[in-house]
């Protein structure tokens, strides 16, 4: 009987044990580096140094540009991602021909890596080709840009090729829930005489609403994550004078190309803070609604 | 709406999606001299594939190195990463999901939790780590890595579907005298093939697709996964437009075939795991 009883936990002992050791057992490690003095010297002669790391984190010019670049590309990023989500699931939602096709359209970046839409769309914002040509083609020469290498611009045409990429996401998730939506609803709202606006923001929108947190969590998290499209769009540096750097690459450099562990481990934790502020709560509804569900 | 205005709408959007695409595989379908920036948007006159045969094999005498050997260790990292993080997922599933034990919610949150951490909280200690297991630098080291990160996702996808198994039929073979290991082999295994594609379609798409790892783990060009090399090859000036949009082009085919003749599976991963860009 105990050993039936045991049999369980040691089926699932060494996953536990492994996710124990490198998910909490590093965080742990990076927490202890960002409060040593691992920048000068070897590992293994680190001492304690308090909160020094931080505070020079919280004066540094360019971590400063860091977080309010994550700022402007979840601004753009998200609203973004939603708005074109929505709207594209509505129109696949209504069309009686070839919905399969027009969602794999749609889906269809999603398989890609963040380095391939990053290489394609560095070549489509060359400044003197690709976008600024065909607006130019078009008739909307005004609103021809410098793209990544203004630095006015910078981190948003980032989120630009991000939208392109991750667009499909919330595509999906709304397509599932719109069908999710009973058609009695929509039946009730038209006998009583309502229009198509007054349905939309009254039925549709409010029934998505948990579909749009959802979304909101997890594109928020992949804002305060991204690195490899900034990197393959506009290289090691983040373009002209930060404009598109992000954490994450601040991170990289500090740690794997000027070796100051504790320096890049701070901006580690700092992460991580913010993102299980976002995620710890989401968690823990999801969890909760699974229980109760 | 009228069906005109939605199939225009439709159209444009779809353009959005496959103008970049048409950019990519033009461009890389071009002769060198064809390539330029005032040209980007024609067609190539005459379809070659030597862009393609450059990004490949590369150039040595120029000094530029191909994408083949790399594209090759991406084959050797996914297809074990990919059968060890599916495999231990569907046993952490089925454990989790129909052997509940004093603890195991809390576990499966905690492991839930590791799939949205920022990876660059764990990177320094995982490079430690590696180095000591001399793993570092090496594809088995980036295996391994990509299996433990790999675990709460795939752990994730076979819980839910194996929750929806009927406890009737774990308990009737049960009666019959199985234990759970027997369950697993005779009840759970032979009903896993759904859930099981999905997990292996997500896993492969993600870690073929994965950079922050591959470029922490491996340092030599000749270990490096077809991301890392790509990013190399497209940051250095020498490579020509036509070649790099080749290579891209190389590095994003498996995953979008794979896409095109199983998107229903993919988008299935991408909803239960609601999770990962």
């Amino acid at each position: 009987m105990r050993a039936a009883r045991l049999a369980p936990v040691l089926l699932v002992l060494p996953s536990a044990l492994l996710v124990l050791v490198f998910v909490y057992g590093f965080i742990a490690w990076t927490g202890w580096l960002s409060l040593s003095s691992a920048n000068d010297l070897l590992l293994g002669a680190a001492r304690f140094a308090g909160l020094d790391n931080y505070a020079r984190l919280a004066g540094h010019p360019r971590f400063r540009i860091d977080l309010e670049n994550t700022v402007t590309f979840g601004l753009t990023f998200i609203p973004g991602c939603l708005i074109l989500g929505l709207g594209g699931a509505i129109l696949i939602d209504h069309v009686v021909r070839f919905e399969g096709m027009w969602r794999t359209v749609c889906l269809m970046p999603l398989a890609l890596s963040f380095i391939v839409t990053g290489v394609v769309w560095r070549w489509l914002m060359n400044p003197s080709s690709g976008l600024n040509l065909m607006l130019e083609g078009l008739g909307l020469g005004a609103l021809r840009s410098g793209w990544y290498t203004d630095p006015a611009v910078g981190i948003k045409a980032v989120a630009l090729a991000a939208v392109w990429q991750l667009s499909g996401y919330t595509m999906a998730l709304y397509l599932a829930g719109l069908r999710a939506i009973p058609r009695e609803l929509y039946e009730a709202a038209q006998v009583d005489g309502a229009g198509t606006g007054q349905t939309f923001w009254r039925i549709t929108l409010p029934l998505l609403a948990p579909v749009t947190l959802s979304a909101v969590i997890v594109l928020g998290h992949i804002s305060l994550k991204i690195f490899d499209l900034v990197i393959a769009m506009t290289g090691p540096q983040g373009g002209p004078a930060f404009s598109s750097d992000v954490p994450a690459n601040f991170m990289f450099q500090t740690t794997f190309q000027a070796n100051r562990f504790a320096d890049g481990a701070a901006v580690s934790i700092v992460l991580l803070v913010i993102v299980s502020s976002l995620v710890i709560p989401y968690l823990y509804w999801s969890l909760r609604r699974e229980v109760r569900g | 709406m009228k069906r005109a205005t939605l199939y225009l709408a439709l159209a444009l959007l779809a353009a959005f999606y496959l103008t970049p695409v048409y950019v990519l595989v033009a461009t890389s379908l071009k002769e060198f001299r064809e390539v330029s920036l005032e040209a980007m948007w024609r067609p190539p006159t005459a379809l070659t594939f030597d862009a393609f045969k450059r990004a490949w094999a590369g150039d040595p005498r120029g000094g530029m190195r191909g994408l083949g050997p790399n594209f090759l260790n991406s084959i050797y990292l996914v297809v074990p990463s990919v059968l060890l993080s599916v495999f231990l997922g569907s046993v952490n599933g089925y454990v989790l999901a129909q052997w509940p034990f004093r603890g195991s919610e809390l576990l499966f949150a905690l492991l839930l939790f590791g799939m949205f951490i920022p990876y660059q909280s764990v990177l320094i200690p995982l490079v430690r780590v590696l180095q000591a297991l001399g793993l570092y630098g090496t594809l088995p080291g980036l295996i391994l890595t990509h299996v433990v990160y790999g675990l709460p996702i795939t752990t994730l996808l076979f819980r839910g579907y194996y929750a929806s198994i009927p406890r009737a039929l774990v308990e009737s073979a049960q009666m019959d005298g199985a234990g759970i290991l027997g369950i697993y082999r005779r009840v759970i295994l032979p009903l896993s093939a759904p859930t099981t594609v999905v997990a292996v379609i997500w896993q492969f798409t993600q870690i073929w697709n994965e950079f922050l790892f591959g470029v922490v783990i491996t340092n030599k060009p000749t270990v490096q996964p077809i991301t890392v090399a790509l990013n190399n090859m497209a940051g250095s000036f020498i490579v020509e437009w036509n070649v790099q949009m080749a290579g891209a082009l190389l590095a994003a085919l498996p995953t979008l075939v794979v896409y095109v003749v199983m998107g229903r599976y993919f988008v299935r991963g991408l909803l239960a795991g609601s999770i990962k860009g």
